[in-house]
């Protein structure tokens, strides 16, 4: 299974791998905001935080569809999914989730206080989104995989990966931003959404690479 | 002398272990591809799968790996004792593609299917060196042409243990001299007591296998007549 994350993470910053590909288009997002609502720079850090979890949630959208496709099509897929009695189709499908996430989410969340200063955020917002960023994405990873495997057949499945994934994402952006908001604004607490963030990461850990499992198991062909 | 010793105790437990075809019947997307095949393999030997196109020699394959359910019929492994107690578990599995990342070096693919298949055999520069690519497991895989794509690809046969190979069309894109080096491969993998199921139209050079002709009359998709379907009748082995 070390073996697995090395290759994958391997792949990942290689070239071709499209790592940076998400940093790019986040920063894409962040940086025209400002010109389309306006040097208003109280507006833009009160947007602050929603902009930086959209911006982190279209990007991560990005590699989703090749997650398993590229495995597919050399037909890894295959050798992985016989391989399924040592390794549990599952254990594999999380390692690849994990991997995915340390390539193409967490470069995400490292950029998210850089760009969190191009919409004059303070320091501590800035902070906040961070780590609701930090603990939320991992869910994007793992629900993403059980959209990218529901598609993995569809030689062009990648808007349709995004259109199956955003809806179920929703929850993790309304209290990944609720959690962002809270940390600044005096009277609301920032725990509750924040755990609850925590929890949905959890939830998906388990609920995305089990249904990505079945999917890819009968998808096989 | 401890390898000889190792051979035989394995050789001991390897007395049972058989696959057993019994009367199956494939598809794919609810169009019967070909029934009513049987065959019985034991270990030492190899059948090696003919017919034309859409004989449905792959669909076979792809039934006996586990990544097809069979439409109807049994698959039955058998003996194989605490080590190999499931038949997709036992298999090696080299489809029509490569399973390999042209971004990642050779020497790091055959290392990834290594570690991740288990039950390491050969190293990696020693598989690389049977298959005669000894000295490029630095390049990236996808600098190599085809017919070394394909002999990299046998060295993952290799570098982890397996029982039961299944090959589909395994020497397309080799040379000659590649076929003949991969025919002692294989010879070799038989003389340990391994197992081979090969689909190919292609003489494989497997001096004792057993053939199983498979039926030509699927071009128009429909399988109401059975009648010319090959049938390979269960059989004793060769051991």
């Amino acid at each position: 299974m070390l073996a697995l994350l090395i290759r994958e993470i391997r792949l990942g910053v290689r070239a071709g791998g499209g790592a940076l590909t998400g940093v790019l288009f986040f920063l894409a997002v962040v940086a025209a905001i400002p010109f389309a609502v306006g040097p208003d720079i109280n507006l833009l850090a009160r947007l602050g935080p929603a902009v930086l979890w959209i911006g982190a949630l279209l990007a991560g959208l990005l590699g989703l569809d090749r997650l398993f496709q590229a495995d597919r099509e050399d037909g890894s897929l295959d050798l992985m999914i016989i391989a399924r009695d040592t390794h549990m189709l599952v254990a594999t499908v999380f390692v690849k989730c994990v991997a995915h996430w340390l390539v193409a989410l967490l470069p995400l969340v490292v950029a998210a206080p850089v760009f969190g200063l191009l919409m004059s955020m303070d320091a501590v917002a800035i902070g906040a989104a961070t780590l609701t960023l930090l603990v939320g994405t991992p869910a994007l990873a793992f629900v993403g995989a059980a959209g990218a495997s529901v598609a993995v057949a569809l030689p062009r499945g990648g808007l349709l990966v995004s259109v199956l994934v955003l809806p179920i994402a929703i929850p993790v952006l309304i209290f990944g931003v609720s959690a962002s908001y809270a940390a600044v604004n005096e009277p609301d607490p920032f725990l509750p959404p924040f755990l609850i963030l925590a929890a949905l990461t959890l939830f998906m850990a388990v609920i995305g690479p089990l249904a990505a499992a079945v999917a890819l198991r009968y998808a096989a062909d | 002398m401890l390898r000889r010793k190792e051979a035989a105790v394995r050789l001991s437990m390897w007395g049972a272990m058989r696959l057993a075809v019994v009367d199956l019947t494939g598809e794919r997307g609810g169009e019967p591809v070909f029934s009513g095949i049987s065959f019985l393999l034991v270990p030492h030997g190899s059948l090696v799968i003919t017919g034309p196109n859409g004989a449905g020699k792959s669909t076979l394959l792809r039934v006996l790996a586990g990544l097809l359910p069979p439409a109807s019929g049994s698959i039955a492994w058998e003996g194989g004792g605490e080590d190999w107690p499931t038949l997709s578990g036992s298999t090696h599995y080299l489809g029509h593609h490569n399973a390999m990342k042209p971004a990642l070096t050779v020497g790091e693919n055959l290392g990834f299917w290594r570690s991740f298949n288990g039950s390491q055999r050969a190293s990696v520069a020693e598989a690389l060196d049977k298959v005669g690519l000894s000295g490029i497991g630095h390049l990236p895989f996808g600098y190599l042409s085809t017919g070394q794509k394909r002999r990299a690809s046998i060295a993952k046969l290799l570098v982890s243990y397996r029982p039961l190979w299944l090959l589909d069309e395994p020497t397309s894109g080799l040379d000659r001299a590649s076929e003949a080096r991969f025919a002692e491969l294989m010879e070799e993998h038989l003389a340990q007591g391994g197992m081979i199921v090969a689909a190919t139209h292609l003489p494989l050079g497997l001096g004792g296998a057993k053939r199983l002709e498979m039926g030509g009359h699927r071009g128009h998709g429909r399988a109401h007549d059975h009648d010319d379907e090959g049938v390979w009748p269960p059989a004793a082995g060769d051991a």
